[in-house]
């Protein structure tokens, strides 16, 4: 669903038009929907969005992400120009950082008596496990994250530092808060999606997502407008073959196609040389 | 005492011998540094160098730069080179290890490799410049290190010693001054040589004896001629200074060994790197080949592409970042520092991409190249069908850089003498005033002292045919330079002969003088040996005749003759013997038309033929004689020319005596060489010195002229009739009408071999038809008339030819319109121009020593072994080697097309599309073993086949298969597959999940993704062109695949340390763990193979060549079910394997062609082996094989 706001009838037109950096207000916007097949996994989509830009991609410092103590407090160059903020350094570096994408989708389910029942939102298992576990680390020593990241500063454009990524739960906070990993993982195409969130299948034969309408509150944070770009919510059904993909399907079924044709084409000129080859073996 | 008054006469004479002559480049040596007599101090001593030689290129110190200096004057290394330093200097999108690695390697393997050879030659000088020398100093020998030498030393070496420079020869153990020296290592030629010494010192034989020696040695500054040498020593004995010449004849050259002589004494002339042999080390030109030329042509192809990427993408580059917010979006903003290199930004952005690109140019592919070379070389050294028993010599390979340009012959020049024919004489019979003589007992070197076996064909002849007869076998017995050796040392001669033992041979740089001497032992006259001066014959009545040789005017190839001075009994007598052309205008007498008649009906019959004449001198005669002679011999300018025409006006008014006739046989299997290559569309001309008559009778015994070949002559004889313009123009309308009928019937064979031309020419005409005229624009017309006939002959026979003339005719086909590719093939000394001028030099390990072959490029034992070297190595080399450079700019296009592809999807930003780690080692080791193994042991057809049938030679002829249809299909094919990759992973990636957990993939798994299918298409489409499968393909090809993969697991399964990046970690884990990503390599990797799959089906059924057509005939492609799931396609294959005759009726899955040879069941029928095959089955395949080795070169 295109929340972005760019038509003057979308919900979040004012959202967007009015948008600051420095506004301490979140500008709230909500979208109506109908649902009609049950989801299970809640992407956000952003399009022209350049994460596979060689300055942006290389705008990151995986030893710092990794729990080194000394990257964290001196940061690699690549992360200019987001590595120092006036003397004291950034952390987590680089322009990926500082650009994690921080609108917040919550779903709600509406049902027939229009009363809105929040869609439970699971946000651990949205990154690699091994990103998780061993790639990233938040800085030994000491368990108070707030300590770990004293000598630290919050990237530019963040509003809060990274210890308070999710205060709730310390296994998903700092450099391990999985919705930061995820982003931290660039996407090959200018147009990507990103695992928001899972909901997760209820025990018993009720529909994860029963039918009906829904509601999307989002917190309105992350500007594409002045790039040009777009931002999606998606929700989508995996198989062990993963999300809906029809190019391989068509793919498939065309490049099978062709060389059943080429197979039989081929057949006939086979026998048909054939037939000349002997004829003309015979006088040699 | 008297030099007082010497004195003045002797600077008199020195002045006038200066002024007179004044020639600046002559040296003046004093033997054993002593003065010469007061007055002579008028020549400057002059500064030679120490005897030191040098044939290391760097020293300790200067290794380093100079090193580096050669190898970056290499295109290639200075292109990498700049790469590297632009990589390091501006911020590029890889890192500088991807490209300063590999380079690094290849610099530093190449540097260690010539150091080592430098050190090597650095050990061998030292060990030639520390040994031992003994000198003679002031009476005494004493030992010298043989660097220390200096000029004018008297040096003293002994029996099986080696010269350590160039001397003159002073006086040697033997009593008549002579010395025996073999120049094995300087030419090759192991036959002994006399070298004399001056008469006035060879008295001199003691060191305190020699020590007295008061002379002064002029000659010439150091020449590279080996058998060329003017210079004149002064000797003051008592009273007045004796000039004596100095010829080759007193030039001991370094490197030569001195045998059967106790020791001489010599004096040191030249010195260190002024010794001939010294002056001849200088390397032979490079030769390029053919391939080489196309490689260098795509690769300039190659930078423009490069180039024109790069530009393309450093333009949009600026049209995309003119709206800011694309170039600077807020989450990406830049530093401060790259705000402000605006100015130079553009550049650097273009270097970027250049950086980005450069893998389309490989490092590895100069490597490979070389490293093929060089290996691949190896398989003609171990090849055992070209190993010949006789002379117990394998071929050898002296260039492997021309491999394969031995599959592009189109002209072969042979040699006839010891080349098409064994150049091993056998002395057939004598005609004496046209009484035929044959010896009856043909026992070849088996001496029986008086057997006196003969028959004379015309009986009866009378006293004075008598007494001509006599003197002919005298004739022949006098008139050589063989040289008797025996097994006892030279004291056992007399011994030897008086008791009837033959325990002695002979010796002679020519196998005619040595058949002829021989023969003439059979007749009853035996040489026994040359004794002071004195030449002994031991004649039919076992009496020993003595003739004293006055004087040897030798044999050179221009006057094609020799003659011997010699007097007996008081009468002096000169005995000419040479070929007929060169005797018979000098003939005043005797019987010229009978001998002449037997003398062509010999030639006919393709036997060389000599006459000999004799003329008998008076004593007046004789002296002015050797006036003449001596005038000559002490020239120190234009001795050779005075030398010249001194002979020629000895040699004249002569009485003709006989001829003889030598018989030469073909060489065994030449006539089937030449009827194959015949076959294979190469041209063939023998260049030869011989006779028109002889020439043409080998060649038609060597099948080099048919029964119905139609011979055009373009000879003096003609050309006296008509003038060469005319007899040019005829013979170019035959010719053409001949060609004009041919179009017209094609296709009916017969007609063609019908009309098959072959051209003589003798060397005379040939000279005419290349002078370049005076009339200018005319003569060039004579030259191209020429072209045009011979470019028309099938066969070309060229007799009569000076060396120097065999190179102009193969210089002259080689700058002619089609530039074909020429080969040059013989065994002797007369050959080294033209094997050095053609592009191909072939040398013969023939009798003629062994100059031709040191020159050579390549050496083979026999005429015969050039079928398989042509049309089984060269074949299989080209072959090779143009599917090496094809597929390395596919593979390599296949590589880089993605990432130039990907720049417009990353915002012109230089991301590279494949990790660091691949980029660098896709061409060092996930895709290079197995193309370089292909190159070195791919067999597209048997080798039987090939020797079977020649016409299969046609099919690659005129680099066929690096043209520019063939590259520009390749270069397609490679961007068809980068497409197919990259845009399959593109709409796999946009927008859907890939994984069963939900989680996404970043752009590293997209790089990752494309490039496994990129390893796995270019792996397979080189499985598909093999045909010749053995256990190591197998294992290289399926290997490589499983070390990418173990690489990429254990690349990305572990965090690095070194590594300031994890991008990879766990990146192609992840991939594997999801279905889709499967499923899509496989998809792709058939998607991109499917055209050349295609193409190669249709192409073979409809348009076969005629290799194709017998590859369909021997073996039979299987269609093995898909590659898709290598579980399934094994079943398959062994179903396959099975059926003794699968069709070709599913080619719509991929198919693996390979080839099973059935027809020849000697050899190892193999059955594919698969990816995970029992390794029993792999160890008993390996055991076939590396049986079968030597025998199939695999």
């Amino acid at each position: 669903i295109d929340y972005t706001g760019v038509s003057s009838d979308s919900p979040c037109y004012n959202c967007a038009k009015n948008f600051t950096w420095n506004t301490t207000e979140p500008c709230v916007c909500t979208v109506n929907f109908t649902l009609l097949q049950p989801n299970v996994f809640m992407y956000y989509g952003l399009s022209n969005f350049y994460q596979n830009h060689r300055r942006y991609v290389k705008s990151r410092d995986d030893r710092q992400l990794n729990g080194d103590l000394s990257a964290l407090t001196d940061p690699s160059k690549e992360c200019e120009p987001y590595r120092k903020s006036g003397d004291v350094s950034i952390a987590p570096c680089g322009a990926i950082a500082n650009s994690l994408f921080n609108d917040t989708l919550v779903l709600y389910y509406v049902d027939s008596n229009n009363s809105k029942i929040e869609v439970p939102l699971v946000k651990k298992g949205i990154a690699w496990w091994t990103d998780k576990h061993v790639k990233f680390r938040n800085p030994a020593g000491n368990s108070n994250l707030t300590l770990a990241f004293q000598d630290t500063a919050k990237p530019v454009n963040w509003a809060k530092p990274v210890y308070e990524l999710d205060p709730s739960d310390p296994d998903n906070n700092g450099f391990i808060n999985e919705d930061f990993i995820v982003w931290m993982r660039t996407a090959a195409l200018p147009t990507f999606r990103k695992l928001y969130r899972i909901i997760q299948k209820k025990s018993g034969t009720t529909p994860t997502l029963p039918n009906g309408n829904y509601m999307l509150n989002i917190t309105y944070n992350y500007p594409v407008l002045s790039f040009d770009g777009r931002k999606r919510m998606i929700l989508s059904t995996i198989s062990w073959m993963g999300g809906k993909n029809p190019f391989l399907g068509i793919a498939y079924i065309t490049v099978g196609s062709i060389c059943f044709f080429l197979g039989v084409v081929l057949l006939i000129i086979h026998h048909k040389y054939d037939n000349r080859n002997t004829s003309a073996d015979i006088p040699s | 005492m008297d030099s007082e008054r010497e004195g003045p006469l002797i600077l008199v004479e020195c002045h006038l011998c200066v002024g007179e002559e004044n020639w600046v480049d002559s040296r003046t040596i004093y033997i054993g540094h002593k003065e010469p007599p007061p007055g002579t101090e008028a020549f400057i001593q002059q500064r030679f160098p120490d005897n030191r030689i040098v044939s290391s290129k760097y020293t300790f110190w200067n290794f380093i730069p100079k090193n580096m200096f050669e190898q970056f004057r290499r295109v290639a290394n200075f292109y990498f080179l700049i790469i590297f330093l632009v990589q390091l200097i501006i911020d590029t999108p890889t890192s500088p290890v991807t490209s300063g690695l590999p380079l690094f390697f290849v610099i530093t393997v190449t540097a260690i490799k010539q150091g080592y050879e430098d050190w090597l030659r650095h050990k061998a000088d030292n060990a030639v410049n520390q040994c031992s020398v003994h000198v003679v100093h002031h009476g005494k020998v004493v030992r010298k290190q043989s660097r220390k030498l200096r000029v004018g030393d008297v040096v003293l070496v002994k029996e099986d010693e080696t010269f350590p420079c160039d001397l003159i020869l002073l006086s040697s153990s033997r009593d008549d001054g002579t010395c025996f020296v073999t120049t094995a290592s300087l030419d090759g030629e192991s036959s002994h040589k006399t070298y004399y010494a001056v008469q006035e010192t060879k008295a001199y034989n003691t060191e305190k004896e020699v020590d007295t020696i008061h002379a002064t040695i002029e000659c010439e500054q150091p020449q590279p001629d080996l058998y060329k040498f003017v210079g004149r020593i002064n000797i003051y004995m008592t009273n007045e200074p004796v000039a004596r010449p100095l010829g080759s004849e007193n030039l001991l050259l370094r490197g030569a060994t001195l045998k059967n002589t106790e020791y001489i004494y010599a004096v040191v002339i030249y010195t260190g790197m002024e010794t001939k042999m010294a002056l001849n080390y200088q390397s032979k030109s490079q030769k390029r080949s053919a391939v080489e030329k196309s490689m260098n042509a795509y690769l300039v192809v190659y930078l423009c592409i490069l180039i024109s990427k790069a530009l393309i993408n450093t333009a949009l580059k600026y049209v995309w970042q003119s709206d800011p917010n694309k170039d600077e979006p807020f989450y990406n903003q830049k530093t401060e520092v790259e705000r402000q290199r605006h100015l130079i930004r553009a550049f650097t952005d273009f270097l970027a991409f250049m950086v980005l690109f450069n893998y389309i140019i490989p490092v590895s592919m100069y490597v490979t190249v070389e490293m093929q070379k060089f290996l691949g070389s190896y398989f003609i050294m171990w090849d055992d069908e070209m190993f010949d028993e006789e002379l117990g010599e394998r071929a050898v390979v002296n260039t492997s850089d021309l491999n394969e340009e031995l599959g592009q012959v189109e002209y072969v020049f042979t040699d006839k003498t010891g080349t098409l024919t064994e150049n091993n004489m056998e002395f057939i019979e004598c005609c004496v005033d046209g009484h035929v003589y044959v010896p009856h007992a043909i026992c070849n070197g088996q001496v029986m002292p008086g057997a006196a076996g003969m028959d004379m064909i015309d009986s009866s002849p009378g006293p004075a045919a008598r007494e001509h007869e006599e003197l002919f076998f005298r004739a022949l017995c006098l008139c050589h330079t063989v040289q008797v050796k025996e097994e006892d040392t030279v004291d056992g001669i007399k011994h030897g002969i008086h008791q009837g033992k033959s325990t002695s041979f002979y010796i002679s740089s020519s196998p005619d003088e040595v058949a002829l001497v021989e023969g003439m032992k059979r007749l009853g006259f035996t040489y026994l040996r040359l004794k002071d001066g004195q030449m002994e014959i031991l004649n039919r009545e076992d009496e020993v005749e003595k003739f004293e040789l006055l004087d040897v005017l030798t044999f050179d190839s221009v006057r094609r003759r020799m003659s011997v001075i010699v007097r007996a009994t008081g009468e002096v007598y000169l005995f000419c013997k040479g070929a007929d052309s060169s005797i018979f205008p000098r003939v005043i007498s005797g019987k010229v038309d009978q001998v002449r008649a037997r003398v062509e009906q010999n030639a006919v019959e393709g036997l060389r033929t000599l006459c000999v004449a004799y003329r008998s001198l008076s004593p007046e005669q004789y002296e002015e004689v050797f006036q003449l002679l001596n005038r000559a011999k002490l020239a120190l300018q234009d001795r050779d020319k005075q030398l010249a025409e001194a002979y020629d006006l000895i040699e004249k008014d002569l009485i003709l005596l006989g001829a003889t006739a030598v018989e030469d046989r073909l060489q065994e299997k030449a006539a089937d060489t030449i009827e194959s290559l015949h076959k294979a569309g190469i041209k063939v001309w023998v260049l030869t010195g011989d006779k028109m008559e002889t020439a043409a009778a080998t060649c038609y015994a060597s099948k080099l002229f048919h029964r119905n070949t139609q011979i055009l002559e373009l000879t003096t004889k003609r050309t006296e009739e008509q003038s060469l313009h005319d007899v040019l123009f005829e013979l170019s309308r035959t010719v053409l009408r001949q060609h004009g009928g041919m179009t017209r019937d094609t296709f009916s064979e017969l007609s063609g071999d019908c009309t098959d031309y072959g051209l003589i020419i003798d060397g005379a005409t040939l000279s005419a038809v290349m002078r370049p005229g005076q009339e200018g624009s005319n003569s060039g017309n004579y030259k191209e008339k020429f072209l045009e006939i011979c470019r028309n002959c099938s066969a070309v026979l060229c007799c009569r030819m000076a060396p120097l003339q065999k190179a102009q005719i193969v210089k002259l086909i080689k700058a002619s319109e089609e530039h074909p590719i020429t080969l040059a093939i013989g065994d002797g000394a007369n050959d080294v121009s033209m094997i050095l001028e053609a592009h191909v030099g072939i040398g013969i390990m023939g009798k003629e020593g062994r100059q031709a072959v040191r020159n050579s490029d390549y050496a083979i034992p026999k005429f015969k072994h050039l079928k398989k070297m042509l049309l089984v190595h060269g074949h299989y080399y080209y072959i090779r080697i143009s599917e090496l450079v094809q597929y390395f700019f596919y593979k390599n296009v296949c590589f880089i097309f993605p990432q130039f592809l990907y720049q417009f999807f990353c915002g012109f930003s230089q991301q590279p599309l494949y990790d660091t780690a691949y980029l660098t080692l896709y061409n060092i080791s996930f895709t290079s073993l197995p193309i370089l193994l292909y190159s070195l042991i791919e067999q597209h057809i048997n080798m039987d086949i090939l020797k079977k049938d020649p016409c299969l030679y046609r099919d690659i002829a005129k680099n066929s298969l690096l043209r520019w249809p063939t590259f520009i299909y390749w270069t397609v094919l490679g961007v068809y597959d980068a497409i197919v990759m990259f845009f399959g992973a593109y709409f796999l990636f946009d927008n859907t999940t890939f994984t069963s957990n939900g989680q996404m993939f970043g752009n590293w798994t997209f790089g990752t993704l494309v490039f496994t299918v990129l390893v796995f298409t270019v792996t397979f489409k080189l499985a598909l062109d093999t045909h010749y499968w053995t256990w190591i393909n197998h294992f290289v090809i399926w290997g490589s695949l499983i070390f990418f993969v173990v690489f990429s697991l254990l690349w990305g399964g572990i965090i690095w340390p070194f590594l300031n990046y994890q991008r990879m970690y766990y990146v192609f884990m992840q991939m594997l763990s999801s279905g889709p990503a499967w499923l899509s390599i496989i998809l792709l990797i058939t998607a991109s193979l499917l055209p050349d799959v295609v193409k190669k089906v249709i192409w073979r059924t409809l348009w076969p060549t005629t290799t194709e057509r017998i590859q369909g005939q021997l073996s039979e492609f299987t269609p093995l079910a898909s590659l898709h799931a290598p579980s399934k396609g094994s079943s398959h294959r062994r179903g396959s394997e099975n059926q003794r005759n699968p069709r070709r009726s599913e080619p719509f899955t991929k198919k693996v062609m390979f080839t099973r040879w059935q027809k020849a069941p000697d050899y190892c029928t193999f059955t594919p082996l698969l990816r995970f095959a029992d390794s029993s089955r792999h160890s008993r395949q390996g055991y076939n094989y590396s049986g079968a080795g030597p025998e199939t070169s695999v």
